[in-house]
């Protein structure tokens, strides 16, 4: 197995790395979502880097910890992670959204490392429940996550898959809840009342766990606790700011979907570096 | 020939349930998932036999797709089966994204198809489903004849990777095969040579064909009579082969004319041996409760109609 865990003092620089490859993918692109990749960074580096047991030079490892990218337009931050673990060259991020990339405005099978084609939303929590069957029936001791957005949770069939997986006793199976309080078309509060969040998933019988999903120590920690249940699976509501890191995206629901240009992405990305 | 004989009638939910059971002792990877139904679908037998490989999800259809994508990526064969009214009728993208896409090994199997499933009323009758899978690529298609071509359907789905729609009919249907028929996915299967006029027909109405080339010779029209089960991939050079022998062809199917066989044998022929299509099939309407063979008079889906469009399609050349 590659050693994929880095030291703990080290996720921060990759956490800002993986930020900037964000910003200059969306605006090379033109077109994309920053505002739920940026909010989603610290978790996914708190994955790739710390918790999961995976290896980019084998990504059919059958042993593998499994991602599962539900909210499939944060995609950005899905392919920056990738590529900062050695899955893709980080020269291939600039092809995000052209013609005849692998890298897609929405990740599929084509990209090393992409375990589930997640555009559509609602779908990659039951898939996540599919992958942690068939460990439970193989005997083997991977473990599967699946991050979902906030207002993803609109979709019934989240709701479905939350009343399987504890009927199916997923203890391999961990829920991350990207928690920044906005969707597309404005709060989540306002276009489909979320709250009170924990509760719900506390009455489907899941182990819920909340944390603040910017600081590492407590998304690892909670990752661990996830590790010790054995036939009930974890939630984790990770509170997060959309388009966490950039002052004039975060909290503004315009930068779901809107590309920053150029010129702004090079200030940026400069003041990120020398912070 | 086939007027002479008794005729065997047969359930394609019981040849799947016995295609199942053997492919589950022979392949462990095979997983079996129900939405509630498994009982009157008869998936139940697998899931008495292999308890750790079977799943209900209860009435959560869209679910039972996701996770029949997340076991297939994690090297399972997942067969997902309920009625057709809700898979594909409430989870078309589930089927298109989290399956048909990434070019899964998931094999839907629907059963209660078309408008044969007789009293429950149109609510759990599909017109649309054949035409909507048929859309969507990567998808195979595959509407079996009666139960002995179930069975073996169901086994070269299992041999072929990648995603199937397999649609079957609720009521029970005379056997067009006697014993196992040597059928692939992909080709039609020729039953009777005839040359005045083709019937090509899917699913429980391929019986019907038969019983109309029957008719036909009694009248002096050679009719060629041809079980197109896979309707995609579409044997095209078969069916141009047949249309240049005969000069016209009727299509028989048991769902919505608008999308299904009929229009699969016109995309095929239409540009390399055009001849007239006559169709025979349920003509852009939702059925209602009735008894199966009502509801198939009712809605021309009969060996008389498929006689009447060969006739006329005769007649006119």
């Amino acid at each position: 197995m590659e050693q994929t865990q880095i030291p703990f003092g080290m996720l921060l620089q990759k956490a800002v790395r993986i930020r900037t490859h964000i910003l200059e993918m969306l605006a090379e692109a033109k077109s994309g979502h920053p505002g739920g990749s940026l909010s989603a960074v610290e978790i996914l580096v708190s994955l790739y880097f710390y918790k999961m047991r995976h290896d980019p030079k084998r990504p059919d490892w059958p042993d593998r910890d499994r991602f599962v990218l539900s909210k499939g337009h944060a995609a950005p931050v899905l392919f920056a992670t990738l590529a900062e673990a050695g899955y893709i060259p980080i020269s291939e991020l600039k092809t995000l959204r052209k013609l005849n990339s692998r890298l897609q405005g929405h990740p599929d099978h084509r990209v090393p490392g992409v375990e589930f084609p997640g555009g559509s939303l609602g779908i990659g929590l039951s898939a996540a429940i599919g992958m942690a069957l068939a460990g439970k029936i193989d005997k083997k001791d991977y473990r599967v996550y699946a991050l979902l957005g906030d207002g993803e949770l609109d979709e019934g069939e989240t709701w479905e898959a939350a009343m399987a997986a504890p009927k199916f006793k997923l203890g391999n199976l961990t829920a991350i809840i990207d928690r920044n309080g906005i969707q597309q078309d404005g709060l989540t509060e306002q276009i489909m009342p979320m709250e009170p969040l924990a509760y719900k998933w506390k009455a489907f019988n899941w182990h819920v766990l909340e944390v603040d999903g910017f600081d590492l120590r407590q998304v690892i920690e909670a990752l661990e606790k996830a590790e010790n249940m054995r036939n009930r699976p974890t939630v984790i509501i990770a509170h997060t700011v959309k388009g966490k890191g950039v002052s004039f995206m975060e909290w503004d629901p315009a930068y779901h979907g809107k590309a920053p240009d150029k010129d702004t992405v090079k200030k940026l990305v400069e003041s990120m570096r020398n912070q | 020939m086939l007027g002479l004989m008794l005729v065997q009638m047969s359930s394609m939910r019981d040849a799947l349930a016995e295609a199942l059971l053997e492919l589950g002792s022979k392949d462990q990877r095979i997983v079996v998932l129900g939405a509630d139904t498994s009982v009157s679908i008869k998936t139940s037998l697998f899931a008495d036999r292999y308890p750790d490989r079977f799943f209900n999800v209860g009435i959560a259809e869209a679910n039972m797709i996701g996770i029949a994508a997340g076991l297939a990526l994690a090297g399972k064969i997942p067969y997902v089966s309920t009625y057709s009214a809700f898979v594909p009728g409430k989870c078309l993208d589930q089927i298109r994204n989290a399956v048909a896409y990434p070019n899964l090994d998931v094999k839907i199997v629907s059963s209660h198809g078309g408008v044969s499933v007789g009293p429950d009323g149109a609510s759990h009758q599909t017109v649309e489903d054949v035409a909507a899978m048929r859309a969507i690529p990567h998808l195979r298609v595959i509407l079996p004849a009666d139960a002995p071509s179930t069975r073996v359907l169901i086994e070269e789905s299992w041999r072929t990777p990648g995603p199937f729609y397999i649609r079957l009919s609720r009521p029970s249907v005379p056997e067009v095969y006697s014993s196992r028929p040597d059928l692939k996915v992909g080709h039609v299967k020729v039953l009777k040579e005839g040359t005045d006029v083709a019937i090509i027909a899917c699913g429980v109405m391929v019986n019907a064909a038969l019983e109309a080339g029957e008719s036909l010779a009694k009248e002096k029209i050679s009719a060629e009579i041809v079980d197109c089960h896979t309707l995609k991939p579409l044997d095209a050079d078969t069916i141009v082969g047949v249309a240049r022998k005969t000069g016209g062809i009727v299509t028989a199917e048991e769902q919505n004319i608008i999308g299904g066989l009929g229009s699969a044998v016109a995309e095929s022929t239409s540009s390399s041996y055009p001849v007239p299509i006559s169709m025979v099939g349920v003509r852009d309407t939702f059925g209602e409760s009735g008894e199966y063979k009502e509801l198939m008079a009712k809605y021309g889906l009969t060996s008389k109609d498929i006689v009447r469009a060969a006739k006329k399609l005769v007649a006119s050349r």
